[in-house]
């Protein structure tokens, strides 16, 4: 423990003494610019302590307690405890100064002509020595078994939920408590603005008038979710427990929507189904069928996301269908069970926390979703439509967008409840050391035929509709003059190669941008979402449940909210990340972190405590338990959580929206603009290379990390 | 892990050679058409050698950003987009004045300068008109529309489509013409006439004229530069401008408050407001009324000379106490009526 501890203390120290406390002006330490250009380094904490910024003193004071609890105390127990109280204390008093002390000036007037800029490199390290000066006291203590690993692994993830989530989350929900007269604040308007009819009314369902968005987003979601898991587990089943032929394309197919930019989904069906879409004029040219408006509202919403959100269910699903046990499945043979009950008592009961995990993540997904309400949902509105509105619409209400916010953190709140409930305390360990070299048990003929009678149309409409975006990309005008063009791609993506290479297209800038905001945003989000599970999964420590749902806020939370919450957070002193890079990045991994959360816990649920125990009784720590042991066996987690939060933040619209500035302009904000303005050609251009850029790299992580050996035959056994 | 710290490390390298250019750049928020925003930030650049780096983000969008920004900002100008959102700006002193002369704009611009002490100059302006599809009106076998007043007839039933005046500026825009054309309760109850027609009350604003050009609804209103644009696509549309006369909303360009970069900014008003910069727009398609009396115009263009107008009363619609009143009265007696509406 003492070693640890006095590691942290030089390294916190070396922090203090040479990185640059602040970040330094334009272009500031955040946008990277310092790296090509050292001299632009502002002074350390230690130079500006002696240039009278007295109050920079605050973490010396935590520091020199470390050090003096390491130097003079013997005892065990003694050291632990100095060591949380001066992480504690130098953590306390640098909070303190950074919030008091602001750039336009201290807050409370003392002390008087004081100001700062906000925190950069230096503080970065010193913070994070502190923190890990105070867990490994904490380890010392005999909490989280003793571990500095894991305490100090639980401390980094709240510290950085907390400054990530809830830290701009209170930014905004304060505004729920905002009085209409604009004179403060109070609980007096909160409930009955919360529960007013104009949030939850429930006319449409029996024929009069308009529905609230809250009752619209609940029945949307819970259709959407339903549908998503059941056909996520028809694509997992086919491609796991069958010996249909083209898997492989079934699982490009079934990728395809997760990697489509926003509105492109929603405008192929406008162009297929709408009133003058070509299926419904075939329709109404061959059986006479009126062209109707059907598709505007609620149907049409529920199509899209069914498109949009079956991936998410198969992509969590499949790893926990593969991971299940062929030993149970056979014993449940060797004990005469037919086929189908077989899948019914065993290997269904087995998935549950699979099944439970994608239909909360699709719920969420729905609820929060707004790309597809927006260019489908007519006058069907829903609580994230809303939310948007409230604050960008023509009456900008805050009070109000925080106020359905709360709503829709409330009905995340339940379901998540139901799910725990519903998975309960079961063991689903099916991934063990053991011997287990079975084969998976086929499915029986009639589910067989259910899931490839459900799967196939399914995969066959979606490859309509890509062939359709595709064939949208190279005519002039989608709908009305079908001749062939490379306009739409020359214009966004035109290089010229005199004097060198010049990307002059329009859309190059946003593209690289995209690209590597994304691949730096993805292992990050991989490794925190992962590193959770881990702990969720396999530790044991207080307010764990509180924990695990504070992790799975930010995804909930609409991202217009998360969006304008960072910009009220982010763009002053103490933590000034507005208009960099770095925001967008940071925006990504803490909202599709939970995503890396619930597909590491899922496939970790099924990994047999007994392999830590081994692993650790061999003398390993946990860390090289995680390392060695449990990380070789999620790959298809890994994957799933790196491959999704690329996409995620290459797709994502809502959050950056806000976020993206005139240097870092995003993909999806580009194609946004051109959609408003009806350039359905270049956005759908421009969404072609984005999809065939995904494709591209999720198939280089997927080679990169490779499949994890379960020493199974991958066969099916013979029907 | 390791696989994973690879990949971090490639992507950061990757990064910083994207982004290592420096140098203080105008950061400009673009409110208008990408093309249009890109294309003038580029010929800013060639013609006064000031660095732009441009963003496109809706009204909405940038108000809500510049209220949370307050006092730090990170734009340094806000160009286009309809008017009511920067005068709100300039009433909330977001904004500041640029001190630009605009002594040879047309009236509404200079109007619009005095209004705002300066922090806000007319850029264009854009009417608001009623847009049909000639295919769907033939087959249905409709009268086309002529008036406001012919909106409310019951042959349109279902056939209408308009933007939520409470999430869109060009809607709001259209009920504070009713208002002003026919009185605040005779408006409100040809809206709720109206209102019955109508098949979806969309988000956006413009897209109703969108839904027409695409045959998904019969009429649509709008404004009239969109509509242009739409019809040189080759959508098989008529633009009408009601014979009762009509609103506008004036696009204008304002500087954020606590720019650092007040110098650049100026040169950016100065420019945008210029005849030659002006004139660029119909490059891209730009066919709303430009605001220096020298640029050029297209024929097909709607102008103030051949359309009837009404005398806008930005002072009462645009304040903040009018707007919300009139949203609240369009929420009990228009939206709440009912209609044709399906869920």
């Amino acid at each position: 423990m003492k070693r640890t501890a006095g590691l942290w203390l030089l390294i916190g120290l070396i922090g203090y003494a040479l990185l640059p406390w602040y970040l330094v002006g334009d272009p500031g330490f955040w946008r990277f610019g310092w790296l090509a250009d050292p001299v632009l380094l502002g002074p350390s904490a230690l130079v500006s302590l002696f240039q009278g910024r007295w109050w920079l003193a605050a973490p010396l004071v935590g520091f020199a307690a470390a050090g003096l609890t390491l130097g003079l105390c013997a005892r065990q127990l003694a050291v632990a405890r100095g060591l949380v109280g001066s992480g504690a204390l130098g953590l306390l008093l640098m909070l303190a100064q950074g919030l008091l002390i602001l750039g336009q000036g201290p807050r409370f007037g003392f002390p008087s002509g004081a100001s700062q800029s906000g925190m950069g490199a230096g503080a970065l390290v010193v913070a994070a020595a502190l923190l890990f000066v105070l867990t490994t006291g904490i380890s010392g203590l005999g909490k989280g078994r003793g571990d500095a690993f894991i305490s100090g692994l639980v401390g980094a993830i709240v510290a950085l939920v907390g400054l990530f989530v809830f830290y701009p989350m209170a930014f905004i929900l304060v505004r729920a408590f905002e009085l209409r007269d604009g004179s403060g604040f109070g609980f007096g308007e909160f409930l009955p603005r919360l529960f007013s009819p104009e949030i939850w009314s429930g006319a449409c369902m029996v024929g009069a008038g308009w529905c609230g968005p809250a009752v619209n987003s609940v029945v949307l979601a819970l259709a959407t979710a339903a549908g998503t898991t059941l056909l996520g587990l028809a694509f997992a089943l086919i491609v796991t427990r069958t010996e249909f032929r083209a898997k492989k394309l079934l699982r490009v197919l079934s990728i395809l929507p997760i990697i489509t930019p926003p509105f492109v989904i929603g405008l192929a069906l406008i162009l297929l189904f709408g009133r003058a879409g070509t299926i419904t004029v075939g329709l109404y040219e061959v059986f006479g069928i009126e062209q109707t408006r059907w598709l505007y509202g609620f149907w049409g919403v529920w199509l899209s996301q069914m498109l949009s959100f079956t991936p998410i269910a198969f992509l969590v699903l499949i790893g926990v269908v593969e991971g299940v046990s062929p030993s149970m499945e056979e014993a449940s043979q060797t004990l005469d069970a037919d086929r189908w009950q077989t899948f019914r008592y065993v290997t269904w009961p087995l998935m549950r926390p699979g099944l439970a995990n994608a239909f909360l993540l699709a719920f969420i997904e729905s609820l929060a979703d707004f790309g597809n309400p927006l260019v489908l949902g007519g006058n069907f509105d829903v609580l994230s439509t809303e939310i948007y509105f409230s604050i960008v619409g023509t009456v900008a209400d805050p009070a109000q967008a925080a106020i359905l916010s709360v709503t829709l953190l409330g009905l995340m709140l339940a379901v998540f409840l139901i799910q725990r409930q519903w998975v309960g305390k079961k063991n689903y360990a099916t991934v063990t050391g053991k011997a287990d070299s079975g084969r998976n048990a086929a499915l029986n003929p009639v589910l067989r035929w259910t899931c490839y009678g459900v799967a196939i149309p399914w995969a066959m409409f979606t490859a309509m509709i890509y062939a359709l975006i595709i064939f949208g990309s190279f005519v002039k005008l989608w709908g009305y003059d079908h001749s062939f063009t490379f306009e739409h791609y020359v214009r966004a993506f035109k290089i010229v190669v005199r004097n060198g290479v010049h990307f002059v297209g329009s859309a190059w800038d946003s593209y690289f941008t995209t690209l590597w905001i994304a691949g730096i945003s993805a292992p990050l989000t991989a490794v925190v979402g992962l590193a959770t599970a881990y702990l969720l999964v396999r530790q044991k420590f207080a307010f764990k449940s509180a924990f695990e749902f504070s992790t799975m806020l930010s995804f909930a939370i609409p991202g217009t909210v998360i969006g304008v919450a960072y910009v009220m957070a982010f763009n002053f002193p103490p933590v000034e990340l507005t208009g960099t890079a770095i925001i967008l990045v940071i925006v990504f991994v803490f909202r599709n972190m939970p995503v890396g959360v619930r597909g590491g816990i899922a496939a970790m649920s099924q990994l047999d405590k007994s392999l830590d125990e081994a692993s650790i009784m061999l003398g390993a720590n946990s860390f090289t338990t995680l390392r060695r042991v449990i990380m070789p066996l999620m790959g298809p987690a890994i994957l799933a959580a790196l491959t999704y939060s690329f996409v995620r933040a290459i797709t994502s619209v809502s959050a950056v929206i806000f976020l993206v500035s005139a240097q870092y302009n995003m993909a999806t904000a580009f194609i946004v603009g051109r959609v408003e303005n009806g350039e359905y050609g270049i956005s759908i251009a421009y969404a072609s290379v984005l999809i065939v850029t995904m494709l591209a790299c999720i198939l280089l992580m997927q080679l990169m990390i490779g499949r994890r050996r379960l020493r199974r035959s991958d066969r099916v056994e013979a029907h | 892990m390791i696989r994973l710290c690879t990949v971090s490390a490639i992507a950061l390298a990757a990064g910083f050679s994207v982004s290592a250019a420096g140098a203080a750049t105008l950061n400009v928020v673009c409110s208008n058409e990408q093309a249009w925003c890109d294309l003038m930030a580029q010929n800013f650049k060639i013609d006064t050698g000031v660095d732009v780096a441009m963003v496109r983000k809706s009204t909405g969008e940038v108000l809500a950003q510049i209220r949370a920004e307050a006092g730090n900002p990170k734009i340094d100008v806000w160009w286009g987009g309809t008017g009511d959102p920067h005068m709100i700006a300039a009433a909330e002193d977001l904004t500041e004045p640029s001190g630009v002369d605009t002594s040879e704009l047309l009236g509404w611009a200079r109007n619009m300068a005095d209004m705002t002490d300066g922090k806000a100059i007319g850029v264009h302006v854009g009417l608001l008109g009623m847009i049909y599809n000639t295919e769907v009106v033939a087959e249905k076998k409709l009268d086309p529309p002529a008036c406001w007043r012919d909106l409310a007839k019951p042959e349109y039933k279902g056939e209408i489509q308009v933007a939520n005046p409470k999430s869109s500026g060009t809607a709001y825009t259209e009920l504070a013409t009713l208002v002003q054309l026919f009185g605040e309760d005779e408006g409100f109850k040809l809206l709720a006439e109206i209102g019955a027609n109508i098949n979806q009350y969309t988000k956006s604003g413009s897209a109703p004229g969108k839904a027409v050009a695409r045959g998904e609804t019969t009429i649509g209103i709008g404004f009239m530069h969109d509509m242009v644009n739409l019809k040189k696509q080759g959508f098989p549309v008529q633009i009408v401008a009601p014979c009762e006369g009509t609103g506008y909303e004036t696009g204008a360009v304002s500087v954020i408050k606590g720019t650092p970069h007040l110098e650049e900014a100026k040169k950016w008003v100065e420019y945008v407001i210029s005849a030659d910069a002006q004139s660029a727009g119909l490059e891209v398609g730009v066919y709303n009324i430009p605001s220096n009396p020298g640029a050029k115009t297209d024929p097909d263009a709607p102008d103030m000379a051949s359309v009837k107008l009404i005398d806008y009363d930005y002072k009462t619609y645009g304040s903040s106490e009018t707007r919300t009143r009139l949203l609240e009265r369009w929420d009990a007696e228009v939206k709440n009526a009912g209609g044709q509406i399906q869920e």
